[in-house]
């Protein structure tokens, strides 16, 4: 081990100097976006929540790119293949690929039934369908709690690069943290008076940068280690026992993990378009038509992420040879810092920089389209429906630019006050909670067998299971910290949300938490279902008629609402 | 207030729907059958099985959601 690498250098002026770089052109880039495919006016949601619904495939493209892809995957999934191997990193590669056949088949319908009836937020779609206020809030509340982790998991990663520039560390908490407020402060600005546009138009930069650094990693990776020593190096570690005496990790999955395997594939998959900011990438674009190219081509960002999961891998066999370590500032072992400290030990430093911008500014993309979905959420389904009824649209959009910002330094304070180890696990919790809105949502595309009330209860059921047995998860709360260049691992007690897996009811076999909790949500909601109808309770009206499903434009009369939107409203400019 | 109807696409034919739900389903059957492809040979450049079976269906999805696309686009315009 070197401790070179770690605790005691300063700060890497040519690498911090190129990030800056890269932070100036898209923070300009995010203030002019108000400019780009000009719109009469900003102050309607359609405009600042959703873009004007009119992005191409390309845009789209970026977009949606920009959105699932995020910093944190980029961070999270190789620091998961460093630490602990397949089964809780290289899912992510089965998962990002079957969600597009998934969204294939839904979400043109989810766009037409939206564009027809001028739905903004997945819960406007429940509120519509099933006419109660109940389940729409409960899909908008969940949409909420489940997306802020995410945003909090966004500035985890950007953490990770600021330390392994040099900065954070020691140091008062405010010097430490002050980078991180500043590029949010930025952040927040630019997408309070940009609104959608901005992710929308730096997301180009982002991903061109993290394509640019990919294709060296892996040349460098296929050059001077050879794929063969990465996996036997990788291979190795993982069957190295722990003190336990288990083994560290799982090279590959085995009898006791194919369900786990699968299920996290396939649960991840279903619940990545329950998100509302992934829905809000997808309502913002121009046709059914734009989303399924879409859905075919977006797997080019999965190879992307394969790539990447396996230089968690390169970091192992680094290690394994001493040339690099993953002790943070503060000395304490952080799998987090696998590929930035990857990055900083292959590439000269300018390019350690671009690097390091591209997961910087891979952060700041989602983080603006999380906390503009969450806005929209909070805007449609919970002010307009329980607070205003009659505000109008420049009060909408006026709230929702209040609400993101909100959302936004909700998230910084999560981070800086909370133990990191508690956003990853708020976040692991955010996907069982997100998934069990799936059955009032893609359910409700379908048919409207379901009654309100049995998705409502189903929907309370799925929450209370995946939340109680995740809670259940207790694993040894273990740190490795260098103590005079040596590392030295110390336990304190266990601590809980340790683990997406649990074991499925009744049986050995564990299944991510999500999926079951999913089950659970289904059999409720069905037996319920049979219940209200037998008692004929009351299901309400359908606002949305069978054609809205398929249409491909909107409504006359919501084109009026939306032209009286742009057009009642003074010109800001 | 009524809408007014819009003009619903004709639908699908039969062997266009069976089409696209096999297009569809065959990456979702080969990424689940874990246990199938969990193994380390045969090796491709230096990758273990699992690894490179996983990559190239990252490649391969989008080839049949892409034919998918085409053919629900084909038969939606008519003949």
């Amino acid at each position: 081990m070197s401790p070179a690498v770690a605790a005691g250098s300063g700060v890497n002026g040519v690498e911090l100097g190129v990030v800056l770089f890269f932070f100036v052109v898209v923070t300009v880039g995010g203030f002019a976006a108000v400019r780009w495919r000009r719109a009469a006016s900003l102050n309607s949601l359609d405009e600042w929540g959703l873009g004007g619904r009119g992005f191409g495939t390309m845009v789209t493209w970026f977009l949606l790119g920009g959105d699932l892809y995020t910093a944190y995957t980029f961070v999270a999934v190789p620091a998961a293949m460093f630490a602990t191997g397949a089964v809780s990193g290289f899912f992510a590669v089965p998962y990002t690929v079957v969600a597009y056949p998934i969204i294939f088949i839904f979400m043109p319908r989810m766009w037409s039934v939206a564009h027809r009836n001028g739905y903004v937020t997945p819960a406007d779609f429940v509120r519509g369908r099933y006419d109660s206020r109940g389940l729409a809030l409960a899909v908008a509340l969940t949409g909420i709690i489940a997306t802020m982790p995410y945003i909090a998991l966004q500035l985890v990663g950007i953490q990770a690069v600021l330390d392994t520039m040099g900065l954070g560390g020691s140091g008062s908490v405010f010097v430490r943290d002050l980078p991180l407020i500043i590029a949010f402060a930025v952040l927040a600005a630019y997408t309070y008076s940009s609104g959608l546009r901005a992710p929308a138009l730096i997301a180009f930069v982002k991903d061109t940068l993290i394509y640019v650094v990919i294709v060296v990693a892996i040349i460098y990776v296929a050059t001077k280690i050879g794929f063969g020593d990465m996996f036997t190096a990788a291979k190795t570690k993982m069957e190295s026992k722990t003190p336990a005496g288990k083994p560290t990790g799982a090279f590959l999955t085995n009898k006791q993990t194919y369900w786990a395997y699968s299920t996290l594939a396939f649960g991840s998959a279903l619940a990545l378009f329950m998100y509302p900011h992934s829905m809000t990438a997808v309502l913002s674009s121009r046709g059914r038509q734009v989303i399924r190219r879409n859905a075919a081509i977006l797997p080019a960002y999965s190879l992307m992420l394969a790539l990447l999961a396996l230089l968690g891998y390169a970091a192992i066999y680094e290690v394994s040879q001493g040339r690099m370590n993953v002790f943070g500032r503060d000395g304490v072992a952080n799998a987090q810092l696998a590929v930035p400290h990857f990055f900083q030990l292959v590439f000269p430093s300018w390019f350690a920089g671009v690097a390091f911008a591209a997961i910087a500014i891979g952060a700041l993309v989602p983080a603006a389209i999380m906390s503009i979905a969450a806005a929209n959420l909070f805007t449609r389904n919970i002010y307009r429906e329980f607070l205003k009824r009659d505000a109008t649209p420049k009060q909408e959009s006026r709230v929702a630019k209040i609400v993101s910002l909100v959302v936004k330094f909700g998230a910084l304070l999560f981070v800086l006050g909370l133990d990191k180890q508690n956003a990853i696990n708020m976040q692991l919790l955010g996907g069982v909670w997100i998934l069990q809105t799936l059955v009032a949502i893609v359910a409700g595309l379908y048919t409207r067998w379901f009654h309100r009330w049995a998705l409502l209860a189903g929907w309370a059921a799925g929450m209370a299971y995946g939340t109680i047995q995740a809670y259940l998860q207790k694993v040894p709360n273990t740190t490795t910290k260098l103590v005079d260049g040596k590392p030295v691992t110390t336990t304190a007690g266990m601590r809980h949300f340790g683990s997406s897996l649990a074991e499925f009811p009744m049986t050995h076999t564990k299944v991510y938490i999500a999926i079951t909790a999913l089950l659970i949500n289904i059999v409720v909601a069905v037996v319920l279902t049979l219940v209200f109808r037998a008692l004929r309770t009351p299901a309400g009206q359908d606002a949305t008629s069978p054609e809205d499903y398929y249409s491909d434009e909107a409504a006359p009369e919501v084109l009026d609402e939306a032209e009286r939107e742009v057009s009642g409203v003074e010109r800001t400019s | 207030m009524p809408m007014p109807p819009v003009q619903r696409p004709t639908r699908l034919s039969t062997g266009a729907t069976v089409l696209v739900a096999v297009l569809l389903i065959i990456p979702l059957v080969a990424l689940a059958a874990v246990p199938i492809y969990s193994r380390e040979t045969p090796e491709l450049w230096g990758f273990p099985f699992f690894y490179w079976y996983q990559l190239l269906w990252v490649l391969l999805t989008p080839l049949f959601t892409y034919v998918a696309y085409a053919v629900i686009k084909r038969s939606r315009s008519g003949r």
